[in-house]
């Protein structure tokens, strides 16, 4: 009996559950707890983790597993099951691709396609190095420019496929300046 | 449609409504006292079984029959507010909560009064943020004000009610695969029966309602079953919210009876106010993309739950319209359609994850401009095959998927097939090779379907 009481880590496990996760949100979990149908509240836990971190860590998924009681597949199931949560950090350079039918029209798919070969990530991905994220969007209102490309706030109109690599490039160095600053 | 004094939409545009003290002075959870205090939950049931109220989500179930499913002996019963509203197009629900959330708050104390629910959950989607905080405040205020909780204006009904964000899936909005998700499960839909008013959420009896029924309920209570029926068409009873967006002047929410026609809709001065930079109605997508889609020649239709059926619809759905212009390629519509179904089917009905992942693949090619004849007939098949397993499948969307693509093909086939024939000789071939030389290599294609100068010469 006593090397199975050695062997039980449980509270060893909790204690590094709740380090993983900011104060507010094991809070949370804990009134979850305390309430009726306590896994149900799941999906609202994901959704703090999210807002917290930006994306849902692997390591993130096992303490809310372990917080919670529910099995690390299972929430790693809920997780990817959603198209809201985010398994990846986003980049520090977010591309948007306006694939709005007046944009699509005037070639966004050529210009999507050269950003991809650039920079070797598809629609949703980051790159490796962590600053660029790629994504769609159906319309950003600004079809008298088609086809647009935003770069964070920026707004660039009537790319072409051409123009792509050098507004990459202005990008990353206007990103790398501003950390220097900061 | 003069005359027509709005219901639902009633206090849009009043300053500060969204406030439970505006919202009373304007007659607002009069009607929540009324049930209360003077009705049973069985007369409640009753009186909206007689006004002829169907579900506004989609299907068009009588409401007050889903209420009478529940079991007699029933201990403990959830009523599922569906605020799901993924379907494209559709936005009814959002307007009319922005606007006015105590109007929906009073309709779900009705319906949890008149179902005997001591728990409510609004499950909103995900993408609703700013909604989400206006619904907070707002039942946050009706707590306060003792509409909620224990003991209700003295008659010792209790009712919890919370609101349970989604988190961005289609499937979520069929009823079953809302209470998964609201048990903190991945939103799959469940095999019927038991069906949710025997058991639901957390094994309870429940009752899942759209936003816009409930809604219906304070003007049904006030006013009576009567004056409810008198609106709308026989057998669609009511005022309804439409939606109407694409090039049209004014894309928006407008609430009329039941029975409108597209036309009205899309021309009428009160409603969209006609097509935008004089272009032309090519097709309109009358009730949320699920239910098909009608031609220039069929504006005429009457948005009511039985004449969409004369025009091979699924139903009414949610009358969300979505119009195309005649700028339009109704191959990138049909790609679109295809595309949004492959990428929301839950994957549990083999049928459904596999023949909405290869009608969206030979929709894909069709836009790209590499399509065949054949793939149009190929399509229609598997809209058959899917259309064969109506019931079949555990929820319904591989008909909500085989309906819109179907019909595009179906209604569309002239300008479709012209576009194909414009293609350059030859690059249906080259393009399938470029992208899947796997399967361009494969014997069959190769002997059967591959034009006669390329196919394999025996050895």
């Amino acid at each position: 009996m006593t090397a199975i009481a050695r062997t039980d880590n449980r509270q060893e496990v909790l204690a590094a559950a709740r380090a993983e996760l900011p104060v507010d949100i094991v809070a949370f979990i804990e009134d979850c707890r305390r309430q009726e149908h306590p896994e149900s509240n799941l999906i609202a836990v994901l959704h703090r983790v999210q807002e917290h971190f930006g994306y849902l860590a692997c390591e993130k998924l096992d303490a809310v597993a372990q917080l919670m009681n529910i099995p690390a597949a299972k929430v790693a199931g809920v997780a990817t099951f959603y198209h809201y949560f985010r398994m990846q950090p986003r980049g520090k350079l977010m591309i948007n691709v306006c694939m709005g039918t007046a944009c699509y029209v005037k070639g966004a798919e050529k210009v999507v396609d050269r950003i991809r070969e650039e920079l070797g990530i598809d629609f949703g991905q980051t790159t490796t190095d962590g600053v660029f994220s790629l994504n769609s969007a159906l319309c950003l209102g600004t079809c008298g420019l088609a086809p647009v490309v935003m770069i964070n706030d920026e707004v660039h109109g009537k790319v072409t496929p051409d123009q792509v690599p050098a507004l990459l490039e202005k990008a990353m160095l206007k990103a790398r300046q501003s950390m220097e600053e900061a | 449609m003069s005359g027509f004094e709005p219901v639902l939409l009633r206090n849009v545009g009043v300053e500060g409504v969204r406030t439970l003290k505006v919202s009373e002075s304007r007659g607002g959870w009069a009607a929540a006292r009324k049930a209360l205090t003077t009705m049973t939950p069985d007369e409640i049931v009753e009186e909206v079984r007689r006004s002829g109220l169907r579900g506004r989500g989609g299907a068009g179930f009588p409401t007050g029959v889903k209420w009478s499913f529940l079991p007699k002996d029933r201990k403990h019963t959830v009523l599922c507010v569906n605020f799901d509203e993924s379907e494209p197009g559709t936005f009814n629900n959002r307007y009319l909560a922005e606007h006015d959330p105590h109007l929906v708050l009073e309709g779900i104390l009705i319906a949890a009064y008149a179902t005997r629910a001591d728990l409510a959950y609004i499950y909103l989607r995900a993408e609703y943020h700013e909604l989400f905080h206006i619904l907070q405040r707002a039942l946050d205020e009706a707590y306060a004000a003792g509409w909620f909780g224990a003991d209700i204006l003295g008659t010792g009904y209790r009712l919890e009610c919370h609101i349970h964000r989604g988190a961005g899936a289609y499937v979520c909005g069929e009823e079953t695969g809302l209470i998964e998700s609201l048990e903190g499960k991945r939103g799959w839909p469940r095999i019927k029966p038991p069906y949710p008013a025997v058991r639901g959420a957390f094994g309870r009896p429940t009752v899942v309602n759209n936003v816009e029924t409930l809604a219906c309920l304070p003007a049904i209570i006030e006013r009576g079953a009567e004056w409810f029926a008198s609106i709308g068409t026989p057998g669609s009873t009511g005022p309804k919210l439409y939606t109407v967006s694409g090039p049209v002047n004014r894309p928006g929410c407008f609430e009329a009876p039941l029975g409108l026609t597209v036309r009205e809709l899309i021309e009428g001065d009160d409603f969209a106010g006609g097509m935008a930079g004089g272009r032309k109605v090519k097709a309109v997508i009358p009730g949320g993309l699920s239910v098909g889609i009608l031609t220039a020649d069929e504006l005429d239709c009457r948005l009511d739950f039985t004449d969409v059926l004369n025009y091979g619809l699924l139903g009414l759905g949610t009358a969300g319209a979505i119009v195309i212009g005649d700028d339009a390629d109704m191959r990138k519509v049909l790609a679109n359609t295809a595309r949004f179904y492959a990428h929301e089917s839950c994957g549990q009905c083999t049928h459904c994850r596999e023949g909405t992942g290869w009608m969206a693949r030979i929709a894909e090619r069709i836009a790209a401009g590499a399509g065949r004849i054949a793939d149009l007939d190929l399509i229609v098949e598997l809209c058959g095959r899917m259309g064969m397993m109506s019931g079949m499948s555990i929820c319904g969307l591989p008909d909500g998927a085989a309906y819109p693509i179907r019909l595009i093909v179906e209604k569309f086939r002239g300008e479709l097939e012209e576009a194909i024939g414009r293609q350059p000789p030859g690059y249906t071939e080259r393009y399938i090779r470029d992208r899947i030389p796997s399967v361009y290599a494969l014997p069959v294609l190769q002997a059967g379907a591959a034009p006669a100068r390329e196919r394999a010469v025996p050895a």
